[in-house]
């Protein structure tokens, strides 16, 4: 009883704390307003009309927003290729738009490792982006490496589901 | 050393010993034992019920888990000595032990408790060690280690960790725990609880702080935490990823990864989040920087050459030169505490990852595990243990072997994930 008390005492001190960073470097543009959860985009497409946002909308190539790779594989593949297109040129015609590109990886391996290769992939996706036209200051590439799994059993279905590159929208 | 060298070399594997854990997070098994086991009898102290849990059988626990001696039962001797006076010798002789360790608990008018401590060779009938320590009631299990390590370093000639902690992360459900405890598992301590990942604790050198990697603001965020009060402070936020934390031995520094500039690079940064300077160029991946024990020297992970692989480079980032040439994906190195030899851990035929160690001058490399899913490994600040984690039964434990890969014990908890582990710094 008393490690949880302990431990909840710890984790108000913590949240008391958190606002006081000591470093005042400005924010990164999409920080803490991108999607948390996969889930995120049906469940506000629900919420807004379809027709008047081409991102939600399930028939528009922009509701796509995941690209998978091989074992151990960074390049974006030819398949993906339309779809980061159609983001790019959303992005140049929405120069008000940001995107958070959040690189993956399965399982296994070192976790500071897939972060890197995690970063990556994301960067794959940035690249392509950037050779459409797209502005650095409109996307960051970040990585959760392989600590958001998407699928979670422990076999070749779930890990290449998790290898995977996620285009979220500034506000999703 | 040289009393060891007399004793009878036996090897004695040991069925699983798991210890009591009703006030553990951590629960550990011993499934092998060194060769050479050192025959000692640790009889319960006079007085130690007022101490609960007492001192002797911490003691024997903390000896017995580190494989490298064999607890002689003292039951039946009467009377049990407390006092070198009251030692017969023969008693202990004929019960095959070589060692005696004895002592006792006394009362003092202010209320604290004066514990006295000797440690007998009984084969040459003298006394090899003496101590007494004078405590709070609260202390019972820190004096236990603290005469742990006096019998340890005595007996083997190397220091004693039984008074370390250990950091490591438990994942339960969608809950994240860094967490705190005693080498043994015991004394178990949240840090810091979230519902997003946390990863890489890193110690710093006195073992005051500990930097991590948290997600909770939705990437990679570097944060340095105080164990004393609490208070935490980021120490890189900056655009990208910030993960990989490692101290500098002098607490000044540490060596970090950053995206900030393109691929994952390793940097220097100020102990208060000042003065952020890159170390490395390459166009690949470069990650897991880890310090020599001089500060001189980084080795880390690249993929520079086509495949990730163990690097060195002096702390100024020249230098550059690749260590291991083995396998197609070797990565988490880290020094160990002597500068002459490394761990981390090796991808072996595609699908399975071993703990390995190498020595620098000879390149000589040795996988010492026989676990399929190994992570993070790291010394013991005497370097005769590693700790990492594993996974048994589809569930994330911790795991420690002794370098020369006899000794090994699985750590683990009731529920949930167990992983990241480092072992902290000895206390001064």
């Amino acid at each position: 009883m008393k490690k949880v008390l302990f431990s909840a005492l710890l984790v108000s001190l913590l949240a008391a704390c958190a606002g006081q960073d000591v470093k005042d470097q400005p924010k990164a543009a999409v920080e803490d307003r991108t999607a948390t959860q996969a889930g995120a985009d049906a469940k506000s497409a629900g919420q807004q009309s379809v027709t008047a946002n081409p991102l939600k909308d399930p028939s528009n190539i922009l509701s796509k927003r995941s690209v998978y790779y091989d074992l151990d594989k960074s390049d974006v593949k030819a398949e993906y290729k339309p779809m980061v297109d159609a983001h790019s040129k959303y992005l140049t015609s929405h120069k008000d738009a940001k995107v958070a590109v959040q690189g993956n990886t399965d399982e296994r391996g070192s976790r500071e490792y897939n972060i890197a290769l995690g970063n990556r992939r994301a960067d794959s996706v940035k690249n392509m982006m950037n050779a459409y036209g797209v502005s650095n200051s409109q996307i960051e590439t970040v990585s959760f490496g392989e600590e958001k799994p998407r699928a979670t059993c422990q076999e070749e279905s779930c890990w290449k589901e998790n290898r995977r590159s996620d285009i979220v929208y500034q506000g999703e | 050393m040289k009393f060891l060298n007399k004793l009878a070399a036996a090897l004695i594997l040991l069925a699983g010993f798991p210890i009591s854990a009703a006030y553990a997070a951590l629960t550990i098994e011993i499934v092998g034992s060194g060769a050479n086991q050192i025959p000692i009898s640790v009889v319960p102290f006079a007085g130690e019920n007022a101490l609960p849990p007492g001192i002797t059988a911490v003691v024997a626990a903390d000896l017995q888990r580190s494989g490298l001696f064999k607890i002689v039962d003292p039951a039946g001797v009467k009377p049990e000595p407390h006092d070198p006076a009251e030692v017969n010798y023969p008693d202990w002789r004929a019960r095959g032990a070589d060692a005696l360790a004895i002592g006792s608990v006394l009362p003092r008018p202010d209320g604290k408790l004066e514990v006295r401590f000797h440690l007998l060779d009984a084969v040459k009938q003298v006394q090899l060690d003496a101590y007494s320590y004078v405590i709070d009631r609260t202390l019972a299990r820190a004096t236990a280690h603290k005469i742990a390590d006096q019998i340890y370093e005595k007996l083997t000639g190397d220091v004693g960790v039984f008074s370390t902690r250990i950091a490591y992360i438990v994942k339960s459900g969608l809950r994240y725990e860094l967490q705190v405890a005693d080498a043994d598992g015991y004394g178990a301590q949240t840090v810091l609880a979230s519902k997003e990942p946390i990863i890489s604790p890193s110690w710093s050198p006195d073992g005051t702080k500990l930097a991590y990697v948290s997600f909770e603001r939705k990437k990679p965020i570097i944060y340095v935490q105080s164990l004393v009060s609490g208070q935490r402070q980021v120490l890189a936020q900056f655009k990208g990823n910030n993960s990989a934390p490692a101290w500098s031995p002098d607490g000044k520094q540490l060596a970090i990864v950053l995206t900030k500039d393109g691929s994952s690079q390793i940097y220097l940064i100020n102990a208060d989040g000042s003065g952020v300077k890159r170390l490395g160029y390459s166009s690949g991946i470069d990650t897991e920087p880890s310090f020599s024990p001089d500060g001189a020297a980084i080795i880390f992970t690249s993929d520079r050459g086509g495949s990730p692989q163990i690097y060195r480079m002096t702390v100024s980032g020249s230098g550059v030169q690749r260590l291991t040439f083995e396998g197609n994906y070797n990565v988490s190195p880290r020094f160990s505490p002597d500068g002459k030899s490394f761990t981390f851990v090796q991808r072996v035929n595609g699908s399975s990852f071993h703990v390995a160690l190498q020595d620098l001058a000879s390149g000589q490399m040795q996988v010492l595990t026989d676990t399929r899913m190994d992570e993070a490994p790291s010394f013991a600040p005497n370097g005769k243990m590693l700790l990492y984690a594993t996974e048994i039964g589809g569930r994330g434990v911790l795991a420690a072997i002794s370098s020369d890969g006899r000794v090994k014990q699985r750590l683990s908890t009731q529920a949930g994930d167990v992983r990241e582990p480092e072992w902290g710094p000895l206390l001064k």
